[in-house]
């Protein structure tokens, strides 16, 4: 079977954005804040790939920009997630008891706490206008969805035969987490991550979209998308160019994530 | 009995952390509700006066105390900015918010499961049709995933609001006086909610039927002669729909979180924009309430998928088998 | 078999139960013109409008607690105080028929209109106007703020029902246009949730974060509101509003932008007149660099007024160069707008001066919640990178921006648009002496302390009118702010609809709006 077609062109497509978005931290068509009053709202042309906005800035470059802001926002956030939510997934699933309760209830207590509050928090300790405040909400928000996946994986390698005799050989706890038993989750980490990433271009999205997170006149696509929300009429190609930049991000790092999963299943 | 009183119990520590959390966030955050009643009023003495007058001088401990007592005998406090008991202020939001993510949730389930299901009947046919539709099916199912639930709304009150005049974008009608047209009007923010999470529960039914497919006592089954729409039907759904509600319950409180923003997109007066506009105007007692209530919404899902979970399998009632 | 069916069937069921379950309200949902769509409550549609407004009043609705300049917006239509502002500027008489000012001009003899009434329906009596006025002088009740101008006020009296006496300390030029402060009725304790006033609209009843309702008042004293019913629909995100004005669901909108305005269409006529607020980038004059005239200057060298109001504001909107707008007339001196006009050699040059021959890093905190600004400042940003300057936009919420820079002065640079609480200069200019609590800038000069001081003991209008604009330029000269415009105020109007007037305050008089035959 052809399975991983998909991580191929998943792979593919997230190279080609990846490519074109750090092309956009060196290089853009117009710069993405030089304004042009006598070039507003016009439509895509070969001039301006995606037409441009009420300032006449081009909406091309604003996107690829915006596309590395937000991919930047959500690559950290994951990495945040990931990290600590291993972490406590490994203690709570190799452990179990009190400590894996602990992390249920921690875990609801996350999900109803409202992330903007949370995010208001971090600008409140850090200052405003800080990148670093949405990664670190956001951050913080996806620890316990992480949490949950390693877990399960954690406490189901935790009676395997070969961390027994590990243990049995007395290897110290930390070297069987680590050596032993991390390798063997990847397979349920790495889809996860996928996800999780997707998630926080989403959640990244939404925070710009209810004002807190990049400022302007730098963007990222969840500001911008806000933006062009306003400009409908005069300029659709703004919110259709943000949105469907935004949701072919997601695609393609959903496509790894499917190819991955689908290469798991074989092997198992 | 025991299993009640414990989640009782859980779902209380929880609300009382979160309700202390929020509490201590807002002890962080600049600015209070004296500063945000002042406006340009403002000036550091009218400010100290202010505050010492409604009380937010005092320590936190103590405030908090407070709170919580008055929650306990039932009094919910009193908005700071509108001067309203917080529990009139919120009610009509509670309604019209949960309207919203019970018809995001009805659309979820009743799309997902019988697709997901459908789609498995097909599992396994080869020949270039099969091949071909499994990748059509996997790449619209990726990107249902992708779409931003806002974008959606966007695009949706632009079609249906202003070309096709389905229903007034930014006029919501009051949801006791005229139902229907509320529902309406919710239908399509819960459509924008549904479409992702649709994508996701079908994609995660799919996962879970197929693993169980290639069980032993499936392959047995099926090599007895057994039809494998029978044996899909029979036992493998019943066996696979433990983790399937499971996940459910889990999308039902992220439902929540999704209609904040999609409030804002379609104007719709419910929980969301409250705790927003609420959480700008430092007024806490309103944004107390409706995290508590929040707190109680995520408890409650999985509280529920729990009981559903031990009536699907008998074993779960020991209080997990495993 | 079957049990697939059953499946599909149960799925479309389901659907349809939510489907025809919304069907029921299309007949009156359809917007198919203007007028049916003014309020979802189907008896009182003839004469009733929807108006958008970009913020709830989530404020106390009292007038005299309430400081949200979007609540005493909405809540014109429902108070009135002795006098009353005009369209044009002007005060006349409201619940006064007419006052008299002794020849020393110490006292004020204010005969009260007859038959005026409240909302509630009792009759204004002169113990009512007392009442009103002693709250906002002594501000002893919880919330009330107090009028700095009524500390003047040495006694209120009523000598008879129909007769209010005041006495002031001393002479003042500006003490009659405080009498707008409305007039409540002295023994009605719900103002903050159920306000009741004189005004031509009584309000019926508020829903947070929904709307606020108010109805015709019959028994008013003056010409009638010509509406039946407004409903008062709160869009608080902005990127919505446009929506909401296409679909028909609301009938009337204030403060557009102009990219809004551009995307209307037909079915709207647009209303232009001025927001009446001092928009500039205001500095801290305490903090570095802003404590240096020189960078100040270089500042107001470095930006072009009129590029920003074309490109973020389609150009609508007066250039202005000090604290005042055209509106104010005699006190509005066209000359300062043009004192500082855009030469990047000069503004270099001054830098150099000032000992930042390459420029420095700034930022310019925005309020989140004001597009306009937020707009103004990204252009800013663009015209201060040519001569050198990195400025980074921090959008802080509302609340923030009001502990953190206009109480605690914690700022650099503030883009925000400043308006007058009442028609007079020195509601505007007051602020910038170095004692006053609201000097957010930190303005200190000697020269204009002593001149306000001059003004305030000056008696005759022509001359004071003189020194308020030796104050302003004053405050241009050591460019204590960069002065920007005066905002155009874009207000949309269904073509069903005429008859809006506007006001040189920041008010939304709905009395004269009606619906065309």
């Amino acid at each position: 079977m052809k399975q991983n077609n998909y991580l191929r062109t998943g792979l593919f497509l997230t190279g080609v954005l990846a490519v074109l978005i750090c092309l956009g931290f060196f290089w853009t068509p117009y710069s993405p804040t030089a304004m042009n009053g006598s070039e507003k709202f016009l439509g895509p042309s070969l001039r301006h790939l995606m037409g441009t906005d009420n300032f006449g800035r081009d909406i091309f470059s604003r996107v690829l920009k915006g596309a590395g802001t937000t991919a930047g926002i959500a690559f950290c956030t994951v990495a945040i997630g990931a990290v600590c939510g291993t972490a406590v997934g490994a203690l709570t699933g190799y452990f179990g008891g009190i400590v894996d309760e602990a992390l249920m209830r921690f875990n609801d207590v996350m999900t109803a706490f409202p992330s903007i509050l949370l995010a208001l928090v971090f600008i409140s300790v850090l200052g405003p206008g800080s990148k670093y405040n949405v990664i670190l909400a956001l951050g913080v928000v996806f620890i316990p969805s992480f949490a949950r996946v390693t877990r399960t994986a954690f406490a189901s390698l935790r009676d395997v035969n070969y961390v027994k005799s590990v243990r049995l050989m007395g290897a110290g706890k930390a070297r069987i987490l680590l050596v032993h038993m991390l390798p063997n989750t990847a397979q349920i980490l790495l889809p996860a991550i996928t996800i999780g990433f997707n998630n926080a271009v989403l959640a990244e999205a939404s925070m710009s979209y209810l004002g807190i997170g990049v400022t302007p006149p730098d963007a990222s696509l969840g500001y911008m998308l806000s933006e062009a929300q306003g400009m409908f009429s005069a300029a659709p190609w703004y919110a259709l160019g943000t949105g469907f930049t935004i949701v072919l991000l997601v695609f393609s790092v959903g496509l790894i994530g499917e190819g991955l999963q689908r290469r798991g299943k074989e092997v198992a | 009995m025991k299993f009640a009183a414990k989640r009782l119990a859980m779902l209380l520590v929880t609300m009382v952390v979160v309700s202390f959390l929020t509490f201590a966030a807002f002890s962080v955050i600049s600015g209070d509700a004296a500063a945000a009643k002042l406006g340009t009023e403002i000036t550091p003495e009218r400010l100290a006066a202010l505050q010492a007058e409604m009380g937010l001088d005092r320590p936190l401990m103590v405030r908090y105390g407070e709170w919580l007592a008055g929650f306990f005998s039932g009094n919910l406090g009193t908005s700071y900015s509108y001067q309203q008991p917080v529990a009139d202020l919120i009610a009509p939001k509670v309604l019209v918010t949960l309207c919203l993510s019970f018809l995001s949730f009805l659309l979820i389930a009743a799309v997902s499961i019988p697709l997901g299901v459908w789609s498995i009947r097909y599992e396994g046919r080869t020949g270039w049709f099969w091949r071909f539709w499994d990748i059509v099916r996997t790449v619209f199912n990726q990107l249902c995933m992708a779409i931003p639930p806002f974008f959606t709304g966007i695009l949706l009150s632009w079609l249906f609001g202003i070309l096709l005049k389905w229903f007034v974008p930014g006029q919501f009608p009051e949801l006791t006086e005229h139902p229907g047209g509320a529902l309406r009007y919710l239908f399509f923010a819960a459509v924008s909610i549904a479409i992702p999470r649709v994508a996701m529960t079908v994609r995660m039914l799919r996962s879970t039927i197929i693993s169980e497919m290639r069980k032993d006592y499936v392959r047995t089954v099926i090599s007895r002669g057994n039809d494998r729409g029978s044996v899909l039907y029979r036992h493998v759904l019943k066996n696979s729909l433990v983790p399937v509600v499971t996940f459910l319950a889990q999308t039902m409180a992220e439902i929540v979180a999704a209609s904040i923003v999609v409030e804002q997109v379609f104007g719709i007066p419910g929980l969301g924009r409250m705790l927003v506009a609420s959480i700008s105007n430092r007024d806490y007692p309103v944004v107390q309430v409706i995290v508590v209530i929040l707190a109680f919404w995520v408890v409650l899902a999985s509280t529920l998928a729990d009981l559903v979970n031990q009536q699907i399998d008998p074993r779960l009632r020991l209080g997990g088998a495993k | 078999m079957k049990k697939r069916i059953l499946a599909l069937l149960l799925l479309v069921s389901l659907l349809g139960t939510v489907l025809s379950g919304c069907g029921d309200g299309s007949t009156e949902q359809a917007p198919e013109n203007g007028q049916t769509n003014g309020s979802t409550d189907a008896g009182t549609q003839g004469n009733a409008i929807t108006v958008g407004i970009a913020q709830d009043l989530d404020d106390s609705l009292d007038p005299h607690k309430a400081v949200a300049a979007g609540t005493k917006e909405v809540m014109f239509n429902v108070f009135e105080g002795l006098m009353k502002p005009t369209s044009e500027g002007d005060l006349t008489p409201a619940i006064a028929e007419s006052y008299e000012v002794s020849p020393d001009r110490l006292t004020y003899t204010f005969t009260l209109r007859e038959g005026v009434k409240f909302h509630n329906g009792d009759t204004v009596t002169a113990e009512d106007v007392v009442y009103s006025i002693n709250r906002c002088a002594e501000a002893s009740e919880t919330g009330v703020l107090q009028v700095e101008a009524f500390s003047v006020i040495q006694s209120v009296e009523a000598t008879d029902d129909h007769t209010v006496v005041i006495t002031i300390a001393e002479p003042s030029n500006e003490f009659i246009s405080y009498m707008t402060t409305a007039i409540l009725p002295a023994d009605y304790d719900q103002q903050d949730t159920a306000p009741v006033g004189t005004g031509p609209f009584k309000f019926v009843s508020r829903t947070a974060q929904d709307s606020i309702v108010m109805e015709k008042f019959s028994d008013y004293w003056g010409t009638p509101a010509q509406l039946d019913k407004v409903t008062f629909k709160i869009i608080e995100n902005a990127d919505s509003i446009l929506m909401s004005l296409q679909s028909g669901a609301v009938d009337l909108f204030a403060h557009l932008t102009s990219t809004q305005v551009a995307q209307l269409g037909s079915d709207f006529n647009v209303v232009e007149s001025t927001m009446n607020l001092v928009q500039a980038m205001y500095l801290n004059n305490k903090a570095a660099p802003f404590d240096n005239e020189k960078v100040r200057q270089a500042l107001c060298y470095a930006i072009d007024k009129q590029e920003i109001i074309d490109l973020a504001f389609d150009g609508y909107g007066s250039p202005i160069g000090s604290s005042m707008y055209p509106a104010f007339g005699k006190y509005f001196d066209d000359e300062l707008s043009n004192y500082y006009t855009r030469d990047v050699e000069r503004a270099k040059a001054l830098l150099a001066e000032a000992g930042y021959p390459d420029g420095f890093s700034m930022t310019i905190t925005v309020p989140s919640n004001y597009q306009p600004h937020i707009d103004t400042a990204q252009v800013l940003v663009e015209q201060l990178k040519a001569v050198g300057i990195t400025a980074e936009i921090q959008p802080v919420e509302w609340g923030t921006w009001l502990s953190d820079v206009y109480a605690g002065r914690q700022y650099q640079s503030t883009v925000v648009g400043v308006d007058a609480s009442n028609m007079t200069a020195r509601a505007l200019l007051e602020r910038f002496t170095s004692q006053a609590d609201n000097n957010f800038i930190n303005y200190e000069n000697d020269d204009y302390d002593a001149l306000f001081a001059q003004a305030q003991a000056c008696y005759d209008d022509a001359e004071q009118t003189e020194i308020y604009k030796q104050m302003e330029r004053n405050l241009t000269e050591h460019a204590a702010n960069v002065y920007i415009q005066d905002l155009a105020d874009l207000v949309a109007v269904r073509n069903t609809l005429d008859g809006l007037q506007t006001y040189p305050i920041y008010v939304l008089d709905l009395s004269t709006v009606h619906y065309v035959q």
